[in-house]
């Protein structure tokens, strides 16, 4: 199993709230790996939309992205492009 | 009895017992269960999951089907919520160990996720906690076996008590059963008022009381013309409202919707009646009205509420689809009218002291060519399609409309190049609604291909009156002499100019001043599309010639009361047993 994680700087104009979110979310789910998201030590569930909100990640916050499963380098490499692009 | 008093937004008189949403108070039953329940408890658990999804789902498309699929995407949280992983393992740990029944595990899950996102205090994750709160409700109705609003079963027609309404909300209420809305929160442009607009029944908004004070079943009057709404009245009043209700179906009654959309008057002055448009749910009304296309086509409604500008091709959409609806009569498309009391998304217009006379409309737009060139580009392709004029807002000067015109020009320009199709000979107007443009029409005239005066701003300009200060809104006159010349002299310069004038502004639907502003000469009047009728009527039974002569003998007047008394005075001599019909109200 290969593991992958990195800090991200996220540059999503919304940060992970509502729309941005759902959408992180329906991309996590598309794989197998395990997504975890980590933000000051606190780490969740990157496949759960309450989860993911319940982080409250602004633009410009730092994430740790930490994926790990069969296909984790494909996921982490999409799920990084979404949090670092300026549009949503 | 408690008198409540809110916004007026959207008139009539309505009686009836209110049925109060998002306050059904589930009474979730705590019960331990044996370690053989267990597995029925997950499956209970799952079934109702798997029900709520067919229910949203079903719910979407119908939304998307009637709304369009924008609307539609309210929903995706929703489903995310439904099938998300942290969520329903806590509630099967907690059937699991604490060995509660599924209903209690779950409303504790969903009570503890929604404090998480509560505490977090920002304004989009409250929206969400409302999603969340709503899928929540939909699972344990089905957990507990409620049925979806049982507003079905009632045996009487309701009035809709709520915190507030949502597009989802509204969309599955059985609109037959509805006599009104009355809400806490919201204003003359929410979408519960163009709902009650749409649907023709009142609707009182603005309450911010009322769900604490209105119980379910509750008898309640609703009154859409002074935006109070009275909970359990006394006998006599509820006699006085009876007798005022009868009244006013009587008058609508007497009021029949012509089919014949063309209207002149008795001695065979044709006028356009047409109708204004804020939201494009409200286009339909303009053919069930037989109003003559539309003469305000607003376009802040694209832009509010958005996080991100729209884009040229969703305009273009847009304004299609508005001009396909009331083909063969013309779309009048007023550019975006922004700032003042409303507001895009924060970062592009800041805040200011005295916003009516700040950044907005036409000076917004000159100073953002990128958006203002991205409309006029969606407004000019749509003129292929259809038939489509459009109006520059807020013009205080001829080189603003010069500069306006520049900037359609060079669309037109760069539409050519593209290959792509429009209305070369496009008509481009000019509101008047500043006074400098009313006193300079004439300069203006020669370069417009016709003009739109907008009383509501003319008029607070014009008198230095703020409509929304209660200490001051008695000043707000548009009988008062100064508006009155002002229109009666940009008119003149426009038919001096061979250009028409019409009016989109309130007062052109208000029967007595739409009798003063025919004799003036006015060719066009735009007003909310429920008010056509009567003003058609209201044309057909006059003499030009006589409104003529009442409009001459306006204009010596001193005062807005003499102005009014006589109005009344003529006004009923001419229409005699019309009178009351047609212009009380």
């Amino acid at each position: 199993m290969e593991k992958v994680q990195k800090e991200i700087t996220v540059n999503n104009p919304h940060g992970l709230h509502a729309r941005p979110a759902s959408l992180f979310v329906q991309i996590a789910n598309k794989f197998d790996s395990v997504v975890h998201l980590e933000r000051e030590g606190e780490a969740v569930d990157g496949k759960s939309i309450i989860a993911v909100l319940s982080l409250g990640i602004n633009k410009g916050m730092k994430v740790k992205l930490i994926v790990e499963g069969n296909d984790s380098p494909l996921a982490f490499k999409e799920l990084k492009e979404f949090l670092e692009k300026e549009h949503d | 009895m408690i008198k409540l008093k809110g916004i007026a937004a959207s008139s009539g008189i309505a009686i009836s017992k209110a049925y109060c949403i998002g306050k059904e108070e589930f009474s979730v039953p705590q019960k331990k269960i044996s370690h053989a329940d267990i597995s029925r408890e997950i499956y209970r658990l799952e079934e109702a999951l798997i029900e709520t999804r067919r229910e949203l789902f079903a719910l979407q498309k119908r939304i998307a089907d009637e709304l369009g699929f924008d609307h539609a995407r309210i929903f995706e949280a929703h489903l995310l919520v439904l099938e998300d992983r942290v969520l329903i393992e806590d509630i099967i740990q907690q059937i699991k160990y604490k060995k509660v029944n599924v209903e209690y595990a779950f409303s504790q899950s969903i009570q503890k996720f929604v404090k998480t996102l509560l505490k977090l205090e920002d304004e989009y994750l409250r929206e969400r906690v409302i999603d969340i709160e709503d899928v929540s409700r939909r699972v344990l109705r089905k957990l507990l076996k409620k049925e979806t609003l049982s507003l079905e079963d009632l045996k009487e027609k309701v009035i809709i008590v709520a915190h507030d309404l949502s597009p989802s909300q509204t969309a599955t209420l059985p609109k037959e059963e509805l006599l009104g809305f009355v809400t806490d929160i919201g204003g003359r442009t929410s979408h519960t008022t163009i709902i009650a607009r749409s649907l023709g029944i009142p609707a009182v908004v603005g309450i911010e009381v009322a769900t604490r004070n209105i119980k379910p079943g509750d008898k309640i009057i609703i009154d859409g013309y002074e935006g109070t709404v009275i909970v359990n009245p006394t006998s006599k009043v509820l006699k006085d409202y009876h007798k005022k209700l009868a009244k006013v179906t009587r008058e609508i009654k007497a009021i029949h919707i012509p089919r014949v959309v063309k209207v002149h008057t008795s001695d065979k002055r044709e006028v356009v009646v047409s109708g204004n448009v804020e939201f494009p749910e409200e286009i339909p009304l303009i053919q069930e009205y037989a109003a003559e296309g539309i003469g305000l086509y607003r376009t802040e409604y694209i832009f509010l509420g958005k996080r991100l500008l729209p884009t040229e091709d969703e305009q273009f959409k847009a304004y299609v689809s508005a001009a396909k609806k009331v083909k063969p009569h013309s779309v009048i498309i007023r550019t975006i009218d922004i700032g003042g009391d409303k507001f895009l998304s924060k970062p592009i217009v800041p805040a200011e002291m005295r916003p009516f006379l700040g950044w907005r409309a036409i000076r917004f737009c000159l100073a953002r060519p990128d958006i203002f060139k991205t409309q006029l580009r969606a407004i000019l392709r749509a003129s292929a399609e259809g038939n489509i004029k459009v109006m520059f807002p807020m013009i205080s000067g001829l080189e603003e409309l010069r500069a306006s015109k520049k900037l359609l020009e060079e669309c037109k320009k760069e539409l050519k190049k593209e290959g792509k199709k429009f209305d070369t000979r496009i008509s481009v107007g000019t509101m008047i609604e500043v006074p400098s443009a009313a006193l300079t029409a004439d300069a203006l005239a020669k370069e417009s291909d016709f003009f739109s005066i907008g009383t509501n701003d003319l008029i607070q300009y014009s008198l230095a009156v703020d409509r929304g200060n209660e200490k001051v809104a008695y000043l707000y006159e548009p009988g008062h002499p100064a508006v009155l010349r002002m229109i009666k002299d940009v008119i003149e310069d426009a038919h001096r100019n061979n250009i028409w004038v019409g009016m989109c502004g309130e007062m052109s639907g208000e029967p007595l001043f739409t009798l003063l502003l025919l004799g003036m000469g006015l060719d066009e009047f735009s007003m909310p599309p429920p008010r056509v009728s009567r003003v058609k009527e209201l044309i057909r039974n006059v003499n030009y010639s006589d409104a003529r002569k009442i409009a001459e003998r306006v204009l010596s007047f001193t005062t807005p009361r003499e102005v009014e008394r006589y109005l009344q005075a003529e006004a009923k001599k001419l229409l005699r047993d019309n009178f009351e019909r047609l212009i009380i109200i």
